[in-house]
């Protein structure tokens, strides 16, 4: 019993960082349709952004976690503004292939700079460890470290803030329009080039704060942190029907527990591989995930 | 005088890759990206053919042994082509690109599992058959490869192919039988992908999963990108180009340094800018390209 609740935490923790990147991979597919490839080296940016602030300056944690957003959302910007807008009315595989390019130069330049081994993350505080047994007698033996929930307490803020922009200010209801209807959008005066940018700027910074995030719960940062952890949400987008906010997080918590489990339980080798054979699965059986619509092709 | 040898095989194994990726991606127009998982199951399973299942021929006969493992690599990367082909190409445009990676991800993640091939430790001692006439092997395989695939895409196998590229639904009513195409399609760039692996781990005589990421998925893209998907010229040169590119900038250490991200900025710079790629500079009527896919 408390070795399943212990997993449960781990990936409740793990989740929470899924979900930080997942939300940019669904809100950028629900408005373009377009994967972006580059997504994941935002996230690895965000930490050793992160990680410089933190080591350069001895800024509070707080302030780098404010400070990481804007930075690694303007880098999104940017890359946005070079490498897919130029492409919008190209065919689709031709951002596709962009995007996987500007994926390699943001990860080789990255290990230019920093090196490609991995670094150890800065500290901002103790990590507190809490035993959940002397509360909960049944549950003898779990533990919950600090960051752990702050991870988690700082996603679901993150993202209640996200849902507020999205749900109640002009700009997110002109991202709502889009994801509906671009061309229709378009034509009812909304300012397309804006929005889109705005959309990359918030998905990037989420992922951005979920690098910093990382590197305070498991102390280390690498160049190559960035590739795996992409795929991944992209799975739980995927999972949860990309596109859809809600369903990235829910994706995303149902990923990192399943692997949680199953690294508790049996093999933890083939830990990144259940990613994948969920990936395949739903793509197969569900493509439009948990709470999505299915789409008809029309002719 | 070994040392061009050497990037010579190379250059052969990567232009078998490259124009097999480009009958997929090129010609049907299906968005492959996990083109380093069907080099790896060739690459494996004829290593293990002559390491394991048939050393007393590799030993006594090595060019017969050359030519069977190399049919064994083709053949089991046809079927794992098969195996993944028939449930993914349900599945168009990008989810496929994703579902292409995720099945690429996967056997590495298996290989790097598999104790009877090495796991992590690698696959060791696989014989350099046929000894110093295996360039010559090589160069008879690109051959036959690029020939075999030129053969097919002139036939009107190979028209029915792209007519699937070009318009699904203008196809199927053409009476063309779009899900036999694209699956046909994905199995043949399959095999020659496993045909490539097979001589790739007789060429280096050590395989590891470290060989089969991503990346090297990412980089057989970039050499059909470069050169103008859909065009079988086009794959040689990209795959010269990105074979060449690093050995080139080997003698300037700043430059071989940043060799990736070099890469990356073409990748971008190409679609940006020359979508057709190299084929665009030679012929501007034929369809060939990013935009053409």
């Amino acid at each position: 019993m408390s070795e399943f609740v212990q997993y449960l935490v781990n990936g409740f923790a793990q989740g929470s960082i899924y979900a930080l990147i997942a939300l940019g991979y669904t809100m950028v597919y629900g408005i373009l349709k377009l994967i972006n490839f580059a997504h994941g080296e935002f996230y690895m940016i965000g930490g050793f952004v992160g990680a410089f602030l933190l080591a350069k300056f001895g800024l509070p944690f707080w302030l780098v976690l404010i400070l990481v957003m804007p930075i690694v959302g303007g880098l999104a910007v940017l890359v946005e503004r070079i490498a897919y807008r130029p492409l919008r009315n190209a065919p689709r595989i031709a951002p596709l292939i962009t995007a996987i390019g500007i994926s390699i130069m943001l990860l080789e330049a990255m290990r230019l700079i920093a090196g490609a081994q991995p670094r150890a993350f800065p500290q901002p505080f103790e990590d507190v460890i809490y035993e959940v047994g002397e509360w909960i007698p049944s549950l003898d033996g779990v533990i919950v470290q600090r960051s752990q929930m702050m991870i988690f307490g700082i996603a679901i803020a993150l993202m209640l803030v996200l849902n507020a922009i999205v749900m109640k200010t002009k700009i997110g209801r002109a991202m709502r329009a889009l994801s509906m209807d671009f061309d229709a959008s378009r034509l009812m005066g909304v300012a397309i080039d804006r929005v889109v940018a705005f959309t990359f700027l918030l998905g990037a910074g989420l992922a951005g704060a979920g690098g910093v995030l990382v590197g305070m719960y498991y102390n280390q940062i690498e160049p190559y942190m960035g590739q795996l952890a992409g795929l991944k949400a992209f799975t739980a987008a995927v999972l949860g029907g990309i596109g859809v906010i809600p369903g990235a997080v829910i994706g995303s918590f149902i990923l990192s527990i399943s692997e949680a489990l199953v690294v508790g339980y049996s093999e933890s080798s083939y830990r990144d591989a259940i990613a994948f054979a969920i990936l395949i699965v739903v793509l197969m059986f569900r493509p439009w995930g948990i709470l999505g619509k299915p789409e008809r092709i029309k002719v | 005088m070994n040392y061009v040898l050497q990037i010579t095989q190379l250059l052969g194994i990567n232009i078998i890759l490259a124009a097999s990726l480009n009958v997929i991606n090129g010609y049907c127009g299906l968005f492959s990206i996990g083109h380093a998982g069907f080099f790896a199951v060739g690459a494996y399973t004829s290593a293990a053919a002559s390491v394991l299942w048939f050393p007393g021929l590799a030993a006594s006969h090595p060019d017969l042994a050359l030519l069977l493992v190399v049919g064994v690599g083709a053949l089991s990367a046809a079927l794992a082509g098969l195996v993944i082909g028939v449930p993914c190409l349900r599945l168009t445009g990008d989810y496929l690109a994703i579902a292409t990676v995720g099945f690429g991800e996967i056997i590495r993640i298996v290989l790097l599992n598999l104790e009877s091939v090495g796991a992590s430790r690698g696959f060791p001692g696989i014989p350099l058959l046929t000894g110093a006439r295996l360039p010559l092997w090589i160069l008879f395989f690109t051959a036959l490869s690029l020939l075999a695939m030129h053969r097919l895409i002139r036939s009107s196998t190979g028209r029915a192919i792209i007519s699937v590229r070009e318009d699904e639904i203008a196809a199927q009513s053409m009476g063309i039988d779009v899900r036999f195409y694209k699956i046909f399609a994905f199995v043949l760039g399959a095999f020659f992908a496993g045909l490539a692996g097979a001589l790739f781990a007789h060429y280096s005589q050590f395989l590891h999963p470290s060989n089969f990421t991503f990346m090297n998925s990412v980089m057989i893209l970039l050499m059909i990108v470069v050169g103008g998907l859909g065009s079988q010229i086009g794959a040689v040169l990209g795959a010269i180009v990105v074979t060449l590119l690093p050995e080139v900038l080997r003698f300037n250490e700043t430059l071989s340094g940043i060799r990736m991200l070099i890469f990356g900025a073409i990748m971008v710079l190409v679609v940006l800018i020359k979508p057709q790629g190299l084929m665009g500079l030679f012929h501007r009527r034929k369809k060939v390209g990013v935009t053409a896919v």
